[in-house]
């Protein structure tokens, strides 16, 4: 056990120890890496830009990325569990050999290559696309946000699925049965009986589906052209194009604080609801 | 057995879709969602016209392109290369901590699975970025060995999480017991605890392998420019413009991935 947990602290503890060290040092002779002494620069510079007097004045477009980011990726989300609910329920309702088939055709897409499922939208969106000629006429689909949020709910999709099907599989369906029998309405049932089994799927489900999306990279990239930079984009421009690691570094460091206080966000909502059902 | 069965089917059939008749509908809807734009990948890939979007007519000669094309060798080969030895170290390293988990008090093992998870929940980009700079900071030349001990280190949490599903599967007894008949730690290990464990070793190989195939943000951080995998190639020709070329050989990597998935489906079955 020892050398797999020593090489993982090498490979996946480290490197985060020198981001968040390079995000408090300052642009390395010809943009090549850091250096210098300590300095909190970099993450001024996410909220102010200094003007040639000195002066510094707030410059939203850092934060502009971030909050695009956010928005889409709660877009997306909510665009998952919408759709991926209803399905998981159904897939629950089938006989047992048709939900081994169904998690298996859920599965597949989840498996392949995420490039070639991202590349795909480009093939549809695009104005010569299949879309564009069924609708007789192109209508820039590609290179928008919507492109991007497309790309993201379906690259997204089987990892909120597949947990709420898990919820779902365990639930006895006979309860809401007995709801019917008890003369609740359809949407009552599903509020008050369905619903309440299968959050715990949906709470894994929005983890999964809303952590990778903050960070995405390829789906902006590829089908939201410069119009809908997101904070993955940012963090390749400052280590690529921009030679600024140390921006670069804070702002995966901000990234990394974000994705933190979501998961502790959600591991406290999942007690307190812990804490109501054991009330109840 | 029967009973079992029919208890289950009863218990589902119940709720039918006259409860939920938008349900079928969304569900169906979805799994189109799921498969068409793949499909329209493969059915591009036979167009014969040098624009990827305007059908022209039916011709295989792109694949001939990509199958003839040194380059897409050259980086299938890395592909190759770094998926088996990061899915090889990744299993043994696995293993290891799959082993040594189960001997560790409850507080020792919520900090290893900390370690071994985290590359599941941090996002992509910043493990990218942060092994880049720790690569950066070591002096160590971006390259195949780069791109390879990155490999690993985010393959570990998918290869451990069946081997560490198999092993709790396992009666613990069964090791004690051989001990108990004189086998050495490393013989009950040999002939007891690899045996069992076999069928969750190849389900986390197969997860490392294809999710090794897969990675493109962490290699398009660490490789350098002399090392090429097939997702970063693809990411080349894409920058370049939409090809056809691009649909067949994004039709090959589809066509592979469904090969291992259906080795991995079929090995899963056979064992029961």
């Amino acid at each position: 056990m020892l050398p797999g947990t020593l090489f993982l602290l090498a490979l996946v503890g480290a490197p985060l120890v020198v981001v968040v060290a390079y995000s408090f040092m300052s642009r390395g002779r010809f943009g090549v890496g850091v250096a210098g002494p300590f300095s909190v620069d970099s993450y001024v510079r996410l909220l102010f830009d200094t003007q040639l007097d000195g002066t510094k004045t707030f410059d939203p477009r850092y934060i502009g990325v971030f909050w695009q980011s956010i928005w889409l990726a709660a877009l997306t989300t909510v665009c998952c569990a919408v759709l991926a609910f209803p399905m998981a329920v159904w897939m629950a309702t089938r006989s047992p050999r048709t939900r081994a088939l169904l998690v298996f055709a859920v599965t597949i897409p989840f498996w392949t290559n995420t490039l070639v499922r991202t590349y795909a939208w480009v093939l549809i969106l695009n104005d010569n696309g299949p879309v564009s000629d069924l609708l007789g006429t192109p209508i820039g689909l590609l290179y928008t946000p919507f492109a991007t949020a497309v790309g993201l709910v379906y690259v997204s999709l089987p990892f909120m699925i597949l947990p709420v099907y898990s919820s779902a599989e365990k639930f006895d369906f006979r309860l809401a049965e007995a709801a019917y029998d008890l003369g609740a309405r359809r949407l009552t049932v599903l509020r008050r009986v369905v619903y309440p089994a299968v959050r715990p799927g949906l709470v894994a489900g929005v983890v999964l589906v809303f952590i990778p999306s903050l960070g995405a990279f390829l789906q902006p990239q590829l089908l939201g052209g410069g119009k809908s930079l997101m904070i993955g984009n940012l963090i390749e421009q400052q280590f690529g194009a921009s030679r600024n690691w140390p921006l670069g570094s804070a702002v995966a460091v901000a990234l990394l604080a974000l994705t933190l206080l979501t998961l502790m966000g959600f591991a406290l909502a999942g007690r307190r609801g812990d804490q109501k059902a054991s009330l109840l | 057995m029967n009973r079992e069965a029919n208890r289950e089917a009863n218990r589902t059939r119940r709720v039918d879709l006259r409860r939920f008749p938008a349900f079928a509908t969304v569900s169906v809807l979805l799994l189109v969602f799921l498969y068409l734009p793949l499909l329209v990948v493969v059915a591009y890939a036979f167009n014969t016209g040098r624009i990827a979007t305007i059908w022209e007519g039916f011709s295989l000669h792109w694949f001939g392109d990509v199958v003839a094309n040194a380059d897409i060798r050259n980086a299938t080969t890395t592909s190759l290369q770094v998926a088996a030895v990061a899915t090889v170290c990744s299993v043994v390293l696995a293993i290891g901590i799959a082993l040594g988990l189960a001997a560790l008090r409850r507080t020792a093992r919520g900090a290893v699975m900390l370690v071994a998870g985290a590359p599941l929940v941090l996002p992509e980009i910043v493990l990218a970025v942060a092994t880049l700079a720790m690569f950066a900071f070591l002096d160590v030349p971006l390259g195949m060995t780069s791109v390879t001990l990155a490999h690993i280190a985010f393959c570990v949490p998918f290869a451990l999480l069946p081997i560490r599903a198999r092993l709790a599967d396992m009666d613990q007894r069964v090791f004690e017991a051989a001990a108990d008949l004189g086998a050495s730690p490393w013989r009950v290990f040999r002939r007891v605890t690899l045996p069992l464990l076999a069928p969750g070793v190849v389900a986390g190989a197969l997860m490392a392998f294809i999710v090794s195939l897969d990675d493109f943000l962490i290699t398009f951080f660490v490789a350098g420019p002399g090392t090429t995998t097939l997702p970063i190639y693809i990411y080349g020709m894409l920058r370049v413009g939409i090809t056809p070329a691009v649909n067949a050989l994004s039709t090959l990597i589809l066509l592979v991935s469904l090969l291992v998935l259906a080795a991995a489906y079929f090995a899963g079955r056979k064992r029961g």
